[in-house]
C-alpha cells in the first residue's frame, strides 16, 4: 500500500517537473508579454502587472502586420503545393511499380539530411538565377526542400497501408488514377494530412535561416526574421517587452491549429473498408 | 449474354510462371467455380479476367471480343473481394453508387432507381445511410455484392467471397448467392473458391486447377464420381480418397488389382490388358466403404482412431499400407479403437488409375 502511495507520487513528480520543464519558457514568454517599463527587468514568476503596451506597440509601429501577413501566406502556400505534390507522389511511389523506386525513396530522404547551412550557397544562386529574390517566392521555393521529403516519406508509408482491394474495386467501377487518389484514397488520408500538413506549416512558419538569406527589405521578411530584427529606441536598448509579445502573436495561431485539427486527427478512419 | 473464351492463357511475373497456358470455354449464363489447393492460380486467373493483371500470352475473349488490352471497367464485369472492399468514407448508398456515378452519362434517376432495386434484392435498403463500419461482416458482403449487381455486369467474379465470414453465415450467403445466379439468368458468374462444398453447391460447371493448370472441367457430379485424374480425386470429397500404389495384375474384362499390402481385387475400371504388370493406384472413397463380414473384404486391419462427427462416424483402420484407410460408416455402427474390422466397397465405387496418375474410365 505505501509502496503503491510511493510510486504513484513518484510519478506525478514526474509530470509536474515534465510539465514545468516543457511550459515554462512559453510561460515566461507571455508573463514577461504583458509587463512594461522597468518592470521588465524584475524576476517574477507570477503576474504584479498587466499591460498590453507591448502588444499594441508591436503591431501598430514598423512593419510586424505585413510580416506575419507573410508569414501566412508562406507557410499556407508550402503546405498546399507540399501536400499535393505529396499526395500524387506518394501514390506513385507505394502503388505504382517502376524501376528504382527504393532508390528514389532513398534519395528523398537523403535530400532532407543536408543541414540548411549546406545548400544555403547554392540555393541563394538558383534564387538569383530565378529572379525571385526578396520575394515570397524564394522562400516558397526553398521551403520546399525540407518539406517535401518528410510530407512525401509519411504520405508514402500511410498510402502503403491501405488496403490494395480498395484500388483494385475503385478500378473496376471505372477510376482513374486522380479519381482514385482524390476521391477514394485522400478522405480515408485525412489524419495523415492534417499531421503532415501541420508539421509543414509549423517547420516553414519557424524558420529562421532561409527567410534571413532570401529576403532583403521589412516589408518582405518573415515572422522569425522579424522578431529577431526588431530593435528598440537605440541601438543599446533591446526591447524585451516587444519581442516577447511578437513571440505570443507568433505562437498562439499554431497552437490554434494544432487545437482545431487534433479533433480530425483521429485514428480507425479505414475501419469497415475491408474484413476484421 | 456474353461467353467467355480462354486460349492458351499465361501468367508470369518474371521468371516465375504461374499460370502455364489456360484453355477454357465458358458459356453465357453459366456458374463456374474455379477450385484447387492455395497458390494454384486460381485467384490470378479471376484476375486477369478482370483486367487488374495483365495476360502474359494467350488471348482472352469476352462476348466474341478480344479484351487482353481493355480497361477493367470497360470488359463489363463487376468483382466481388474476399476483403469486401467497400469504400470506408462513403455510405452504402454511395459506395454502390459511385460507379454509375463515374461512368458520366447515367442520368441521376436512373443511378437512384439501379441502386435501390439492387439494395432491394438484397434486403439492405435499410442500411443505406450507413457507413460500412456499421454493418456486420455478412451486410458488408451484400453491400459489396450489390455494388456489384448495380454495374448491371455481364460476367460477375468472386473472389473467395464467403471466406471472411463465419460458418452459419457463409451458409446462408453461399444460398442467396444461388438464388441471385438465377435471378440473373443470363450473367455468366465466375467464382474462385478453396472451399469444396461451395464449389459443389454452386456450380454449373467446376474448373480444377493444380499449379497453374487445368486438371478437370465438369459439372460437379461428374468430377465427384469420374475424376480425370489422381488430383481431382484427392480434392474433391471429404475426407479424400483413400489411395494406395498398386500392381495391375490384369486388364482386359478379368481387371484386377492389388494394392501394396493388399490382397488382389477385381475391379470394373476398362483396363487395357497391354497394362497388366505395370505400376499403379488404387483408390476408393471414404463414403463407398462399408463394413464387410470378412468373406468379401478389400481391407482388413484394426482401428485406430474413431472420429464421430454426429451424423456419420470415421474410422481410421490400420490394414498395413503406410496412411491408414479412412472409412465413413453412418453413426449408429458400433465400432471401438483397436477393434478388428473388415471393409469392402460395390466393385463400381473402385477407381484405378494408371502409373501417370490418369484415371482408367469406370465401367
Amino acid at each position: 500500500m505505501l509502496w503503491h502511495l510511493v510510486k504513484r507520487t513518484a510519478f506525478y513528480l514526474l509530470v509536474v517537473f515534465i510539465v514545468v520543464i516543457s511550459v515554462f519558457p512559453f510561460y515566461y514568454a507571455i508573463l514577461t508579454s504583458f509587463k512594461s517599463g522597468t518592470a521588465l527587468f524584475e524576476i517574477n514568476y507570477w503576474p504584479t502587472s498587466f499591460s498590453l503596451q507591448n502588444y499594441t506597440q508591436v503591431l501598430t509601429t514598423g512593419s510586424f502586420p505585413r510580416n506575419l501577413a507573410n508569414s501566412l501566406l508562406i507557410a499556407t502556400v508550402v503546405v498546399a503545393i507540399s501536400l499535393l505534390l505529396a499526395v500524387t507522389a506518394s501514390f506513385a511511389l507505394s502503388r505504382v511499380r517502376f524501376r528504382g523506386r527504393s532508390t528514389l525513396l532513398l534519395m528523398i530522404l537523403a535530400v532532407s539530411m543536408f543541414p540548411q547551412i549546406a545548400v544555403l550557397a547554392g540555393l541563394f544562386e538558383l534564387i538569383r538565377f530565378f529572379g525571385i529574390f526578396n520575394t515570397p517566392f524564394a522562400l516558397i521555393f526553398a521551403y520546399m526542400i525540407f518539406t517535401l521529403p518528410f510530407t512525401v516519406w509519411i504520405l508514402t508509408t500511410f498510402m502503403r497501408d491501405l488496403p490494395i482491394e480498395i484500388e483494385e474495386a475503385a478500378i473496376v467501377d471505372g477510376a482513374s488514377p486522380w479519381v482514385i487518389v482524390t476521391k477514394v484514397f485522400m478522405p480515408l488520408m485525412w489524419p495523415a494530412l492534417v499531421t503532415t500538413g501541420l508539421l509543414a506549416f509549423i517547420a516553414a512558419w519557424n524558420e529562421f535561416l532561409f527567410a534571413l538569406t532570401f529576403t532583403s527589405s521589412n516589408a518582405t521578411r518573415t515572422v522569425p526574421v522579424a522578431i529577431a530584427l526588431l530593435s528598440g529606441a537605440t541601438q543599446y536598448e533591446i526591447p524585451w517587452g516587444n519581442i516577447m509579445a511578437a513571440s505570443v502573436i507568433v505562437t498562439v495561431p499554431l497552437v490554434v491549429l494544432v487545437l482545431i485539427f487534433q479533433r480530425k486527427i483521429i485514428s480507425g478512419l479505414t475501419a469497415g473498408g475491408v474484413k476484421g | 449474354m456474353a461467353g467467355l473464351l480462354l486460349r492458351g492463357v499465361k501468367k508470369s511475373y518474371g521468371t516465375v510462371k504461374v499460370l502455364h497456358g489456360i484453355d477454357l470455354d465458358i458459356k453465357s449464363g453459366e456458374f463456374i467455380v474455379f477450385v484447387g489447393p492455395s497458390g494454384c492460380g486460381k485467384s490470378t486467373l479471376l484476375r486477369l479476367i478482370a483486367g487488374l493483371e495483365d495476360i502474359t500470352g494467350g488471348t482472352l475473349q469476352i462476348d466474341g471480343q478480344v479484351v487482353n488490352q481493355l480497361a477493367p471497367s470497360k470488359r463489363g464485369i463487376a468483382m466481388v473481394f474476399q476483403s469486401y472492399a467497400l469504400y470506408p468514407h462513403m455510405t452504402v448508398y454511395d459506395n454502390m453508387a459511385f460507379g454509375l456515378k463515374l461512368a458520366k452519362g447515367t442520368p441521376q434517376s436512373d443511378i437512384d432507381r439501379r441502386v435501390r432495386e439492387a439494395a432491394d434484392i438484397l434486403q439492405i435498403t435499410p442500411y443505406l445511410d450507413r457507413l460500412p463500419k456499421q454493418l456486420s461482416g455478412g451486410q458488408r458482403q451484400r453491400v459489396a455484392i450489390g455494388r456489384a449487381i448495380v454495374r448491371d455486369p455481364k460476367v460477375f467474379l468472386f473472389d473467395e467471397p464467403l471466406s471472411n465470414l463465419d460458418a452459419a453465415l457463409r451458409v446462408a450467403t453461399r444460398i442467396e448467392i444461388n438464388k441471385l445466379h438465377e435471378r440473373m439468368a443470363g450473367v455468366t458468374m465466375i467464382y474462385v473458391t478453396h472451399d469444396q462444398v461451395e464449389a459443389m453447391t454452386l456450380a454449373d460447371r467446376i474448373v480444377v486447377l493444380n499449379a497453374g493448370r487445368v486438371e478437370q472441367v465438369g459439372a460437379p457430379m461428374e468430377l465427384y464420381n469420374f475424376p480425370a485424374n489422381l488430383f481431382v480425386a484427392r480434392f474433391l470429397g471429404s475426407p479424400s480418397m483413400n489411395t494406395i500404389p498398386c500392381a495391375i495384375v490384369a486388364g482386359g474384362a478379368e481387371a484386377s488389382v492389388q494394392p501394396d499390402g493388399c490382397a488382389k481385387i477385381s475391379v470394373s475400371a476398362v483396363i487395357p490388358t497391354t497394362a497388366a504388370g505395370k505400376r499403379g493406384t488404387f483408390g476408393v472413397r471414404p463414403e463407398d466403404l462399408i463394413l464387410a463380414d470378412g468373406q468379401d473384404a478389400i481391407f482388413t486391419g484394426t482401428i485406430d482412431i474413431v472420429e464421430q462427427l454426429g451424423e456419420v462416424t470415421l474410422i481410421y483402420v490400420d490394414v498395413g499400407t503406410a496412411e491408414p484407410i479412412v472409412a465413413k460408416v453412418d453413426s449408429d455402427v458400433e465400432v471401438a479403437k483397436g477393434q478388428k474390422i473388415a471393409l469392402t466397397a460395390e466393385k463400381r465405387h473402385l477407381h484405378v488409375f494408371d502409373e501417370n496418375g490418369v484415371a482408367y474410365p469406370r465401367g
